[in-house]
């Protein structure tokens, strides 16, 4: 027992646990994503920050799937993220093999979160600093759910949430614009989110989609293109029409 | 010196002239809490935090182990059967208890509620029966609390079947059928202390199982109604106990049975009262969830 030195993680004398604050600092520095819930799709989109050249992009995946119906995306430190993705991918498994049951997603996202939490309360290791989204859907059920995670081990489910940089005025937009939307609509809105944040293009956002029927689709870099120019056009049409009647008057 | 004949040598220390066989038996299945410290279990792969305790000083523990398991093998003195048919589950079984020749008891009830939507037999060892079907009842109460959904039979099966095969070749007898309602409908699963695991419609497990299996097979059609499958457990249980000496001689059993949607919608308990009369118990509260079907057990007696 004295092989690990004493706790990283100690409450200070107002109650707050430091580490785990620093952690979701760590959280706030890292790209953005957004994930938002329709009645039939959920849609998950990240940030890519500007590729450097020699970098063979495609072997950076943010988005990953944890097993055939659930996927993740997070924001902070990518070597955590392996870590507990890998953790979590083996859970999924073995929950087929002791129940054999696909897991649901609140099931996956409490052992995440639970994983979260034993860091933040064990001698010699640090929190992990990493926030995740977590999609997917129920077995059985056609219900779509999106549950978000963060480094203290809390968890909770949402209709549309953001992490990661500039989170705040993303999420804001889309407690502005949130409705319920299907198919193609969620992904617009999830994009509209995004590009709040980021500059438009298809090389600076990286989307995936995920159904009941096909899983999880990685749209790719045309597919987002011409989204964010119907995105682009609905706004300049939106603008034309604001001034158009100031003209009448 | 004494010569230690075990292969084992992860169990056997030579402490000079004496040797000491330390053996860490697994209780995980008796636990049910997460391991003590946070980190223990991640950090050091090989920590266990499981009790254990040193077994008796024998010359020989593999023979000590093959003794205790030959005392048991012939005790699934019993008659088990259950099957799968249109309406549901129809699960049945005698009443006698067996201590080699002599008859222990003639009112045993052999019919476990794992809860209320779950069934167990049991054969073999009485008591790692009972123990082990609570046990399993525990953990499935736990999934539900945890996961707010009832465990499907499957689960239930499995978690069963692991447990027993973790303690496979100490002597543990367990003869059992798991049967019950969940969101797949009627499942049915025999599960034993050497660890397997079956799917199946129909079952019969115990030294009688020979006879029951006779009846039972030339009987059976999935298309019975309630009163005909029924009958036919129980006459499958008769015959069964009429040829076999270690099943219920006294015409005395117990049939239950679940059914799936009742119309009416009420839960009923039902009870043996002596060797032929049938009690039905109303309920006060339905035993039903927004997914499960509502239940009904209804006992006969041979």
């Amino acid at each position: 027992m004295a092989r690990y030195d004493r706790a990283i993680t100690v409450f200070s004398p107002d109650g707050h646990l430091f580490q785990v604050e620093y952690a979701l600092e760590a959280v706030r520095k890292g790209n953005a994503a957004v994930g938002v819930r329709g009645t039939d799709t959920v849609v998950l989109g990240v940030e890519k920050k500007s590729t450097v050249k020699l970098q063979d992009s495609r072997s950076v995946r943010k988005i990953v799937n944890l097993d055939d119906h659930i996927a993740l995306a997070c924001a902070g430190l990518k070597a955590d993220a392996r870590v507990l993705i890998n953790k979590a991918r083996i859970e999924c498994q073995s929950h087929r093999l002791t129940v054999e049951d696909p897991v649901t997603v609140e099931y996956i996202t409490r052992y995440i979160a639970g994983l979260q939490q034993k860091y933040t309360q064990s001698g010699g290791v640090r929190p992990f600093g990493l926030s995740t989204l977590i999609v997917g859907f129920d077995p059985y059920t056609d219900v779509p759910s999106l549950y978000q995670t963060d480094p203290s081990g809390t968890f909770s489910a949402w209709k549309a949430n953001a992490t990661g940089r500039n989170s705040n005025s993303m999420r804001e937009f889309l407690e502005k614009n949130y409705k319920e939307t299907s198919g193609q609509e969620t992904i617009k809105l999830a994009i509209r989110a995004l590009l709040e944040v980021v500059e438009s293009g298809g090389k600076n956002i990286e989307v995936a989609v995920m159904t009941k029927e096909h899983g999880l689709r990685q749209l790719d870099e045309a597919e987002i293109d011409a989204v964010v120019a119907e995105i682009e056009a609905e706004k300049a049409a939106a603008e034309a029409a604001k001034k158009a009647p100031a003209r009448e008057s | 010196m004494v010569y230690v004949t075990s292969q084992r040598k992860d169990i056997v220390r030579n402490e000079g002239f004496r040797t000491v066989i330390i053996m860490k038996i697994d209780f995980s299945g008796l636990e049910s809490t997460a391991p003590l410290c946070g980190a223990s279990s991640e950090m050091f792969d090989g920590f266990s935090t499981s009790p254990s305790f040193q077994i008796p000083d024998t010359t020989d523990f593999d023979d000590f182990q093959k003794e205790a398991i030959q005392m048991v093998k012939p005790a699934k003195g019993t008659t088990t059967l259950a099957f799968i048919f249109k309406e549901g589950v129809m699960v049945a079984a005698d009443s006698r208890a067996s201590m080699g020749g002599y008859i222990s008891s003639q009112s045993v009830k052999k019919i476990i509620e794992i809860n209320p939507y779950m069934l167990g037999t049991m054969a073999g060892g009485a008591a790692d029966c009972q123990f082990w079907h609570r046990n399993l009842g525990i953990k499935c109460r736990l999934h539900e609390l945890a996961n707010k959904r009832r465990i499907s039979v499957t689960g239930a099966s499995k978690l069963l079947a692991n447990i027993l095969y973790s303690y496979r070749g100490m002597g543990l007898s367990v003869g059992t059928m798991i049967a019950g309602w969940d969101e797949k409908g009627p499942g049915l699963y025999y599960v034993d202390s050497e660890g397997g695991r079956l799917k199946g419609t129909k079952f019969s497990v115990g030294s009688g199982s020979p006879y029951a299996y006779g009846v039972l097979d030339s009987g059976y059609r999935y298309d019975m109604t309630i009163e005909e499958a029924a009958e036919l457990a129980r006459r499958s249980i008769y015959h069964a106990t009429f040829r076999d000496g270690a099943s219920g001689g006294v015409a005395s059993g117990m049939l239950c049975f679940i059914m799936w949607d009742q119309p009416d919608g009420r839960s009923y308990l039902v009870m043996t009262l002596g060797n032929f009369t049938i009690c039905t118990i109303q309920l006060n509260q339905p035993l039903s969830s927004r997914r499960c079907p509502k239940l009904e057990f209804l006992c006969y007696s041979i």
